[in-house]
Formats: structure tokens, sequence, C-alpha cells
């Protein structure tokens, strides 16, 4: 037995300047090379990935909804088969919710949470690379699908009966099914990291009442997906299973309910709503407090908005079902818990108002586009406490009115703050700033064309006009109309052609962007714009709830983690307390192996239940390899 | 609310669509269920109303101020800091009186809404893909029938819909009357409404239930009590036989070439249940649900290729003669 000497580790503390930043970017760089690019773990490429990804999902989306605008822009078009129609509807459905919608916020909370929080990289690296080409593989099988003909037609909520197996025999509706296990997996890996990444991650000093607010509402988010998409995985799960080997969860001739699935649904359905609105309204925060030259009024009366939103959430499903012949007082009641999530919302916005009337507004883009948000989402706000009421619910529910009320409260509640987010953080994720002038053109395109698209939507709807219907004839006078909405739709189009015009010029001619362009308070603009592949050079200690602004010129930090190795310093839960030093994954080709052979696994279960016993060992192969000991240091200790 | 300022309310909504209102609309109500719809919709669009304006407002008035130098945003103000903590508390309760308020009158709307008589008239309506199977029903068996796509009701009296699905979920849905209400598979719905005015108020079906959704419509024809008493007694009736002899070919032609197999006309040996009832396909106002006018032209061209007008529905194309055509459709026409 030999007491082998230990070699002294080389800290941070011996290394200054130029010199610590050369070595921490050789410690954390991922390797170069197409190997490289599929092994990589790092936060920032990811989440890159991630945003570029849910983007081009949201182009898709949209030419999907310019498709479908076309069509009813007069009465009795043909551009679509009424078999087509209900593809493309389904089609836009899903892949807005799941393929961009929720994707896009967490893929921001990939990049950016780890920043604002003063860490070198997201808990659970490797998770993160997973759940990344888990939402990829899911996103393309589903458009592939779509492409050969297979494209799921039972609307994005897949109501039972009609995605049974009698009703809808070919495999499209198990294509549907098998997208949300994808989405699922995908976000609850994010929600787990942003959760860990918070709670053990933050910089010394960052204390509860001192976290960015975007970091709050993405915690609130990820605890919403943990306790929301179960639900959808039961529900999707023992759709299969009754398509695939005849179980009867939801076939009422044997002792099954089709109301069932509703519930199981809806309870998942409504709260998923707030998983795309929350972190938008933690980006309006963001932005407000640096174009509003001040914090945002009332940190805590939002932190707690937040976190009531939350609960609210999960009591309200059963506004879905209004209609569906449920007990009188019971629905009276949701009516009354759908409401009171106006009040949560209600309080966030006057903070903002009162912000605004302290501050000294300066009118970028990114703020444009979150008063934008301001005026359009209390409009979908208002019809919602409308459509929350039963007796309005019974005519307006499932007609263009509801249709009006969900894109106003989604777009203009969650796509205007995340463009503005976008120009916001263009600059720090690729080092130039978006031009201010497209970006106004953006801005007043998106801001009309979004109106006169939704807005007629309304009356449409109490005139009558049905969802989901492929055509109506020229008697029921629906077509100027319509004709008005595609118009906007079509302006509104444009706004994105825009942005990506925008975004491409930019890339290559934009204005280098320095360190904190903006003068912003948090602590992503403390580090380059891009950051290096460590994030930060030293992990700075938090004194003030906007370090940056707090004191201009001086970042307190803490030295002493590995200069050899990947580290990052964990912290207490409440006090930010540094506790202990803990490894951070090297990058690693097996999360990409692992989602291969979860793929495989998942699209052959569609076909086969065999699938579930063939497919199971590769799985478990590439587990081992992905959690094969390397006999670190840590390990050893 | 005043009157005047619910009337200048809806006309502000109802103005650009005066023209374009049609007989499907919530902004038309024309029974006591809808009217207290479009009675709660207007006080919960004044409230909304006042509220996006003073928002707006206030946010304009923010907009404008310039109170702050620039550089220096962690100055705090704290008299305005503590003024604004007031307000926004203030308007959070005023948020939670207003919710609360509305939720009241949301459910006091509720209980009028599904109020139950039981002295109503009672239908029965079965949803398929994609048609309605209508049933009156009545103390003796004498006296109940089936009809399609169509039904009859008597202004001034209650009428009861007992609502069920044959195969997926469907919606049933008379904005003039009232709000809809699901056809769910395994179990029995129920809504109740009383027309106020005489006239024909479309339908249609408002849940997704599969390719044609869009094309399962009927219509709601309220009629004055007398009238529709003779119309439920001769509704009751078989099918009388044609007298015409192409009316009589007709007849032939429409057991011989299969059409019988999925249609029933009471009094002859076409009995099947598989498609719309059809013995008095001759006086109803739409056929294929909702979808044409009946007329002889629209009856013929729905014949001779369903599946060009309805892609998808269960009736297949028939090889015809237009010489048989014809006769099927003069026998389809007489049967009033």
């Amino acid at each position: 037995m030999s007491m082998a000497v230990e070699q002294k580790e080389m800290r941070d503390d011996a290394l200054h300047g130029l010199q610590l930043a050369t070595r921490l970017e050789g410690i954390w760089r991922t390797p170069s090379g197409l190997m490289g690019a599929l092994m990589s773990v790092d936060h920032k490429i990811i989440g890159r990935r991630y945003i570029v990804t849910a983007f081009a999902f949201l182009v898709l989306g949209g030419l999907l909804a310019i498709l479908m605008r076309i069509q009813l822009a007069g009465a009795e078009q043909r551009l679509l088969s009424p078999d087509l129609y209900n593809q493309v509807f389904t089609m836009h459905g899903s892949t807005m919710m799941f393929l961009f919608a929720v994707p896009v916020m967490e893929a921001f909370a990939v990049y950016l949470v780890p920043l604002m929080v003063g860490t070198r990289n997201i808990a659970f690296p490797r998770l993160n690379a997973f759940s990344y080409w888990m939402f990829l593989f899911g996103g393309c099988f589903l458009w592939i699908s779509f492409a050969f003909n297979v494209g799921p037609d039972v609307g994005w909520f897949a109501y039972t009966p009609l995605s049974s197996l009698q009703f809808t025999p070919s495999k499209r509706a198990d294509v549907w099914a098998q997208m949300i296990t994808f989405t699922e997996v995908a976000a609850l890996a994010v929600a787990v990291e942003i959760i860990v990444t918070v709670f053990k991650q933050r910089a010394p000093g960052m204390t509860l009442d001192r976290i960015p607010l975007f970091v709050w509402a993405m915690l609130v988010t990820a605890f919403l997906v943990l306790f929301a998409m179960p639900s959808i995985m039961v529900a999707s799960t023992s759709l299969i299973l009754d398509r695939l080997v005849s179980t009867r969860f939801y076939d009422p001739s044997s002792g099954g309910n089709v109301l069932l699935w509703q519930h199981l649904f809806w309870f998942f359905g409504h709260p998923e709503v707030y998983i795309i609105f929350i972190p938008a309204t933690g980006m309006v925060s963001m932005v407000l407090a640096t174009f509003a030259r001040r914090p945002v009024i009332g940190y805590p009366a939002i932190v707690l908005s937040l976190i009531a939103t939350g609960f609210l959430s999960f009591g309200l499903w059963v506004h879905h079902m209004f209609v569906t012949g449920l007990p009188q007082l019971g629905a009276g009641l949701f009516t009354a818990s759908s409401m009171l999530i106006a009040v949560p919302s209600g309080l966030q916005i006057f903070c903002w108002i009162a912000t605004l009337w302290d501050g000294r507004p300066v009118y970028r883009t990114p703020l444009l586009f979150v008063l934008g948000f301001i005026v359009i989402f209390v409009i979908g706000g208002l019809s919602g406490v409308m459509v929350a009421s039963v007796p309005i619910d019974t005519q307006v529910h499932d007609t263009y009115f509801v249709v009006a009320h969900f894109h106003y409260v989604l777009i203009g509640g969650a796509v205007f703050p995340l463009i503005g987010a976008v120009y916001y953080w263009f600059p720090k994720i690729c080092g130039r700033m978006l031009s201010e002038r497209l970006g106004r053109w953006n801005f007043w395109l998106a801001f009309f064309g979004f109106n006169i698209a939704f807005f007629p939507m309304h009356i449409l709807g109490l005139m009558g006009m049905p969802r989901r219907v492929y055509t109506y004839t020229p008697e029921m006078g629906w077509d100027r109309l319509n004709l008005l909405s595609s118009v906007g739709a079509a302006i509104f189009a444009l706004s994105f052609a825009v942005l990506l015009a925008n975004a491409i010029y930019s890339l290559r001619r934009g204005m280098p962007a320095n360190d904190n362009p903006w003068d912003a308070s948090t602590l992503e603009w403390a580090t380059a714009s891009p950051p290096p592949p460590q994030n930060f050079d030293r992990i700075p200690v938090v004194t003030h709830r906007d370090p940056l602004w707090a004191d201009p010129n001086i970042l307190p930090v803490i030295a002493g983690l590995s200069a050899e190795r990947r580290e990052v310093l964990l912290t207490s839960l409440a006090d930010a307390e540094p506790q202990i030093r803990e490894a951070s994954p090297e990058p690693s080709i097996w999360p990409l192996l692992t989602a291969i052979a979860t793929t495989i696994f998942f699209i052959g279960s569609i076909f086969t239940p065999w699938a579930v016993v063939w497919g199971t060992p590769p799985m478990a192969i590439t587990l081992i390899g992905w959690f094969w000991p390397t006999g670190s240091k840590e390990d050893e200790e | 609310m005043p009157a005047w300022v619910r009337s200048g309310l809806l006309l502000s909504v109802a103005l650009p669509l005066v023209a374009c209102a049609g007989s499907q609309s919530a902004l038309d109500p024309q029974a006591l269920q809808s009217e207290q719809i479009r009675h709660t919709f207007i006080m919960f669009l004044a409230v909304s109303g006042i509220v996006w304006s003073c928002v707006t407002v206030v946010l304009g008035i923010g907009l404008l101020r310039r109170t702050r130098i620039a550089g220096a945003p962690l100055e705090l103000h704290p008299p305005f800091e503590t003024c604004a903590g007031r307000i926004i508390l203030g308007l959070g309760i005023a948020t939670t009186l207003i919710v609360l308020v509305l939720s009241f009158v949301s459910y006091a709307g509720q209980r009028t809404l599904f109020a139950k008589d039981p002295g109503a008239l009672t239908l029965r309506i079965i949803g398929h893909q994609w048609w309605w199977e209508v049933h009156y029903e009545a103390d003796s068996p004498h006296n109940s029938f089936a009809t399609a796509n169509e039904i009859r009701i008597p202004v001034g009296k209650p009428v009861k819909v007992e609502l069920e699905s044959a195969d997926v979920i469907h919606s049933f849905w008379v904005p003039s009357l009232t709000g809809k209400m699901d056809l769910i598979t395994g179990q029995t719905n129920e809504i109740q409404f009383t027309a106020k005015k005489t006239g024909i108020y479309r339908g249609q079906c408002a849940e997704f239930c599969g390719l044609q959704h869009a094309h399962m419509a009927f219509a709601a024809i309220a009629l004055r009590p007398d009238e529709f008493e003779r119309w439920r007694e001769h509704e009751n009736q078989s099918a009388t036989s044609p007298t015409d002899t192409l009316a009589k070919q007709g007849e032939e032609l429409f057991r011989g070439r299969g059409c019988a197999l999925c249609h029933t006309v009471r009094g002859t040996l076409a009995g099947g249940q598989l498609g719309p009832d059809l013995t008095h396909i001759g006086s109803r106002t739409t056929i294929a649900a909702g979808t044409l006018p009946q007329t002889p032209a629209a009856l013929g061209a729905w014949i001779a290729d369903p599946q060009h007008i309805k892609p998808g529905n269960l009736m297949p194309r028939m090889p015809l003669q237009s010489g048989e055509l014809i006769a099927i459709i003069q026998y389809l026409e007489q049967l009033k």
C-alpha cells in the first residue's frame, strides 16, 4: 500500500489575465471538426442550435399558416383538399406549440440562465445535449412523416375517439402521439437542468432576492414542465397503447371514457400556455429594466406573481371543457379560477407600467416589441376573461373568437417579447448588433400585420364561424373579414422576412457589439460578446440585484476553481454561499448515440410492440457508455 | 347599465357587419338563451373596453414623461416608489374584485342559460360523420319519428335536445338560439332553448370531427305552434306513393340501385340505417347536411357525384344514366 503524494492541482488564483483566459478556454473549448460539433456539451452551442432549430420550425409552421390563410381568404377556395387542410392545421398547431413555442423559450434559458447566474456551464450538460438531439429528431420525425403524407390530421389536441384506431386507422395519430413523447423527453430534461442550475450554481452572493427576473421566470416554468408534462405523457402513451395493443382507455363500449383524454390533455394543455407565457414575462422584465433605465418596480410582487400564476395554471383546465356537459356548479368554479389568473398577470403589467413612468425610456427595437406586447396582450387577457365565462364560452368555444383570443395571448404575450428578446440578446450571442432601421420596420409590420390578421377573427367567431373548417359558403358572409385577415397575415409574415433578413445581414455586416452594448445590469453582460467557452474567467460575486449598475467599474470575483479540468462552483440554495467545487462533464458522443437509440425505439414502437423489447438493449448500451467512469479525480475522492 | 350604452356598445361591434349578420350569428339572438348570453357578453365587453382603454392611456402617459436624468439607473425616487406601490396594490385588489363580480355575473347568466323546463318538447339528436340524425320523441311510439339534418321547433315553447354520438365527438350549435353543447361518445348531454321568433336559423358542428367537419350543418326552423303541430303530424306519416310514371320509375331505381341499402323511406321497402332518413326529403330546405340547397339541380349534382361535393363521405358515386338520375330526382322531390 502506497501513500501517493497528491500532486497539487493548479487553481485559477495562480494565473492572471490572458494566461488564465487562454488556459480556461483550452479546457472548456468544444473540439473542432464534425465530431467535435456532435460531441459538444457547451450550453451556448447547444442553446444556439436549439434557438435556430426552433425558429426553423417557426418558419415551417408559419408557411402552413399562410396556406390556411390563402384557403380561407375567400369562400369555397380549393387550394387545399380537406384531407390536406386537416393535416395542415394539425401540423401548424403541433409545430407551433411543441416544436417552436416551448422549445424556443427553453432554448433561450439554456443559453442565458448559466450566464445570468454566473456559472460556466449548465447543470447536466450531457443531458442538455441529449435533450437537443431528442427535440431535433422528434421534430424531423413529424415533418418527414408529413412529407410522406402521414402527417397527423386529428388536431393538435387529438381528441379521442377521432384519434382512435377505428376512426384514424392510418399511422397519422401515432406519429402525433410519438412526436409528443420526443418533445416531452426533451422538455423534461431541460426543466431538470434549469432547476438544478438555478438552485445550485448561482454565483456567490446571488441570494434569492437577487436572481434576475428571467431566471425566476424560467425556474417557475421548469417546475410547470415537471408537473404538467407527465399528464400528457400518460395521455399519449395510453392512446398509443389503445391503438397498438388494444387497451381500452378511451373506448366507451368497453368501459373506457373519451372525456378522460380531455382531462389529461388539458391538465397539461393549460399549464402549457403558461410554460410559453411565463418565460416571455421574464424577458419583458429584463428588456424593460434596461430600456426604461431603471430596475423594474415591484421585484417581489413580480416574483410572487410568477409563482402564483404557476400554481393557478393547474386549477383551470376545465375551462376548455365547458361544453362537454360537466356539472354546472363545478364549471362555474372554474370560471372564477380562470379569471383569477388576471390578478397576477395584471399585477405584473401594473409594475411594468409604473417602471416606465419612473424611467427614461430609450426607444430601441426591443422596447418597441415590449410596448407592443403590453397593448396586444391586454386585449388577449381580457378576451380570456370573456371565454372563461361559461355562458359566453358556450357561444364562442371552438369558433374563430377563440382563435383570435389565443393568438393574442400567444403571439402578443410570447412572440412579441421573444422577438424583442432576439433584438436584445442577439449582440451577446452573435457579437454583432441587429440593424435598428430594419428593426423598426420589423416591429411596425408585425404590430399592424398581427392586428389586421387576428382582430377580425373575434368578429368572425361571433358571426358563427367555427374553427377547423377547410371552407365555407359565400352565403355565410364571412368572406370579407377573412380576406382582411389574410391580408394582415401576409403583412405579419413579411415582418418575419424582415427579421430573417436583418439577422442574416447583421451576422456579416452588423455593428460589432461590445460586452454590454445596452448598458444593462445583469451578469450575462459582464463577459465578452459572444462569451468565451468558459463564460467567465473568474466567477463573479454578486452584491446587488443589478450588479453591473451597482458598480459599473469593478465586479468582485471569487477564485479557487481548478485550472486543470472543468469545474463549476456549487452554492447554497437560499443564500448562494459557496459550498463545493464540482466537476463538469467533458464533451461526449454518447448523448447523441443515446438519442439515436431512443429515436429508433420510439419510432419502432409505433409499428410493433416488440420494439419495446428489442429497442431497449441499444439504449441500455448507450447509457452505459454515457455513464462509464472515466477515473476523474472527483470520482476517486 | 342604461339601455343606450348597451345598444351603443353592441352597435360598435355589430356595425361593420350589419350587412353580413347571417342566420348563424351570436350577434343576432332569436331565443331567450342566446339573448341571455349576449347580455352577459356585453357586460364583459364593456368592462374589458374600459380596462384596456385605461391601461393604454396610463401606459401612454408613462411614455411621455421624462423625469429621470440619463445615466443614473439606480437613483431611486422613494416617494414615487411608495406611491406606485400603493397604487399597484390598490389596482391588484380592484382586479380581484372585478373578476369576482364578473364570476358571479357569469354564474347568474349560466343559471338562466341552463334552467330546465320539465314540460319541454324533446328531441334526440345523434351525431354521425358528417350528418345529424334527429328523433322526435313522444309518449307513444306512434307519434315518434326520425328525420335528418333539419329540426323544426315551435316558437315560444321550450325545446329540450338530447345529444348523443354514433362515432366521434361533435358539437350542436345554433348561435341564434343558444350556445353549443358537445355530442360525446358514450354519454348523453342535454341542452334547452326557447325560440322567440319564427325563422330559419343555421346550425353547424363546432367540434372537429374529421374530414368533412366543414360540411356538417343543419337548419333549425322555428314555426308558429299551430304550424309546428301540422308539420309534426305530417312528418309522422309515411311517405305517399308516387303518382306520375317518372317518379314511379324513380322509386324502383331507388330500391334497385342500392340507395335503399343505406336510406330509409318510411312506408316503403327502403329501410337502410347508414344514411339519413329520406321520408320527407322533398320538404327540407337543404341536402347533404346543410351543404347544398334542396333543389332538383342540387340533388342531381349531389347524387351524380357525392364525392366531388363532400369528399370522404359515406355515399358512393352510383353509375346512373341521365334519364335514371332525373327519375330518382323526381321521386325524391315528391317525398314532401
